[in-house]
């Protein structure tokens, strides 16, 4: 009995801690910059396979690929901002129309990347093992992998929300959310601070491919069930709280683990179901105002 | 109505042309080869798609990401009963099942808006792919099924029909005080409300009325498919291109999203057979570009050109 409730909880940890990762970079992606990003599946597909890459070619470790894959997508992100929604931004006639016309932006760039992968990479499925070890928790079993894989999540959960929370940067991202044209009169280089936010969420997206690699089978055409995932635990935690998209990750990572635990096959319809459900009774999610 | 109105040229133009454009189309299958028929067909599921769209999603301004989920339902009531019914009976059947979900939807959904509402009808579209898929894998244990194929020809004369149908509700929706109300909620809902129209009554009509073309085009389209599985029934795909088409056509004229669809479907063909394995990133860029410096679509930009010329053209 307590070796089932570890092996649902601590297996929902994992799984919860990477949905966290996905999803904290498009809550920032939409809170900051109103940017709905549905290719931010995408930039996790490519993440998992230059980290795939690294490791089979040049048997670069997945960890120390952590610190190639965030920067690189960051830069990538930083540019796409700058060129392409700021464009958008500059001459959509209000935020409405932005949004809309910044999501389907994002829908043909979801294509465009998906593409430049598929040529790439080809359509196969590909996996690599990594620290398999199994690791023996009270009765549940766990391979090292994947708790390494929790630990870092964790790490770059509390990392991110403390740059957030205490850096300089970080309070001219919470002021652009908030109000983006008071906070341009305060001093706030609001076109850079846009720019930095999609980048960042780019970056996490880059660290949740390098993850997910770790742990799962990858393929060019991934990106869009993360991309579900990612849309579903930030309206869970309300859309644009940080704060809400990390708890909001970890809550969905449980349930996630406990349907699987009675029917594996069923956990997209209960995410759906509960996402729907939620949309009803409460769509300003958890920490929703 | 007026029978002089027609008399008049205003209306005597453009009638014509679409007599003759009508006469030439419902004579295709005698003149034209197999190949332009089943081009035609699909150029016309994608112009129904996108202009059904428009129906609801062009005045009010509410972007729905239903498509799919309403096509999906049309599909999967032909492969379900097309052994068992008519023809015509499914297709009413899939269109009226399409109808009747969207107004579900709608009533569930009046108090979201913005992207909440664009999240919202995305999810259900996934919500019944992934129900479906669940369930064929457990209790039928096939995950696609086999549909009754039916003569192209016969394929294409009731996708003709569908469009002539949804072109004349579009066009008594435009010129209604049903379609002046539409307009008015894009505008403000709220003014839109004060001045006594059933605001909530008015959304869900229109978008019920949207899905049921596009459930009745899910059915036919199954059958030129022969085999299908919730994944490419239930397409996203289907959900985003007819926004992206709708766009593209330019929103503010009755043909800006015909001519969007028409130009996009071939596209896509032309794509498929000339860059088979560059077309989806070719395509991409089109739909960035598109967006990017497109607002007003195709339309709207014939339109700027049309004036640009005219103002330069020295008066007579």
């Amino acid at each position: 009995m307590l070796t089932t409730v570890l092996d649902i909880l601590i297996g929902g940890l994992i799984t919860g801690g990477i949905y966290a990762v996905i999803a904290v970079g498009l809550s920032l992606q939409y809170g900051v910059g109103r940017v709905l990003n549905v290719s931010h599946g995408e930039f996790i597909m490519i993440a998992a396979f230059i980290t795939y890459s690294l490791y089979t070619l040049f048997n670069i470790s997945p960890l120390i690929s952590l610190l190639i894959c965030g920067p690189f997508l960051f830069i990538i992100g930083f540019l796409i901002h700058r060129s392409l929604f700021q464009y958008l931004r500059d001459t959509s006639e209000s935020m409405d129309i932005f949004e809309g016309n910044s999501l389907l932006a994002s829908f043909g760039l979801l294509f465009i990347i998906q593409n430049i992968a598929l040529l790439i990479w080809k359509a196969n499925v590909r996996g690599y093992t990594y620290l398999v070890h199994s690791v023996n928790i009270a009765g549940a079993v766990f391979t090292t992998n994947r708790l390494i894989a929790l630990l870092f999540a964790a790490v770059i959960g509390a990392a991110f929300y403390l740059f957030l929370t205490r850096l300089r940067m970080g309070k001219a991202i919470r002021a652009a959310a908030q109000e983006p044209t008071t906070a341009g009169l305060s001093g706030v280089n609001i076109k850079q601070v846009l720019a930095i936010c999609f980048g960042l969420g780019a970056l996490m997206a880059g660290f949740a491919g390098v993850l997910v690699s770790m742990l799962y089978q990858i393929q060019p055409t991934m990106g869009m069930e993360y991309t579900i995932i990612a849309v579903i635990v930030v309206v869970l935690g309300g859309l644009g709280s940080i704060t809400g998209s990390l708890i909001g990750g970890f809550i969905l990572g449980l349930i996630g683990s406990l349907v699987t635990y009675f029917d594996p096959a069923l956990s997209l319809v209960a995410y759906y179901a509960i996402f729907i459900l939620l949309l009803m009774v409460k769509p300003t999610g958890i920490m929703g105002k | 109505m007026d029978l002089s109105q027609f008399k008049s040229r205003r209306f005597l133009v453009p009638g014509l042309i679409i007599l003759v454009l009508l006469v030439l189309l419902a004579t295709l299958p005698f003149y034209g080869s197999d190949y332009i028929v089943i081009l035609l067909t699909a150029i016309l599921m994608y112009v129904i798609i996108t202009v059904s769209w428009t129906i609801f999603s062009g005045p009010t301004r509410y972007i729905s990401l239903a498509s799919a989920a309403f096509f999906g339902i049309g599909v999967y009531t032909m492969a379900l009963l097309g052994k068992v019914l008519p023809l015509a009976a499914v297709i009413t059947i899939g269109a009226s099942i399409s109808f009747i979900l969207a107004l579900c939807i709608g009533l569930l959904t009046l108090r979201l808006k913005g992207m909440y509402f664009i999240i919202f009808t995305f999810g259900i579209s996934e919500l019944i792919k992934n129900f479906l898929l669940w369930y064929e894998t457990n209790f039928t244990l096939t995950v696609g099924r086999w549909v009754i194929r039916i003569d192209h020809d016969q394929v294409y004369y009731i996708m003709l029909a569908i469009f002539v149908v949804l072109m004349l509700t579009t066009y008594f929706i435009r010129n209604s005080r049903f379609g002046l109300a539409l307009e008015s909620i894009g505008h403000s809902e709220e003014a839109a409300a004060h001045r006594g129209i059933n605001v909530t009554w008015v959304k869900v009509i229109a978008f019920a009325i949207s899905a049921l073309f596009m459930g009745a085009v899910g059915a036919i389209m199954a059958t030129r498919w022969a085999y299908v599985d919730p994944r490419t029934s239930f397409n996203p795909l289907l959900s985003f291109l007819p926004v992206m088409m709708a766009i593209f056509g330019g929103m503010g004229q009755i043909y800006g999203p015909i001519l969007g669809a028409a130009i996009f479907a071939y596209l896509e063909e032309f794509l498929i057979t000339e860059f088979p394995y560059h077309y989806m990133l070719i395509f991409g860029s089109v739909l960035v570009i598109a967006i990017l410096y497109l607002p007003n679509g195709v339309v709207g930009l014939i339109q700027k050109l049309w004036r640009r010329r005219r103002i330069r053209a020295p008066a007579p």
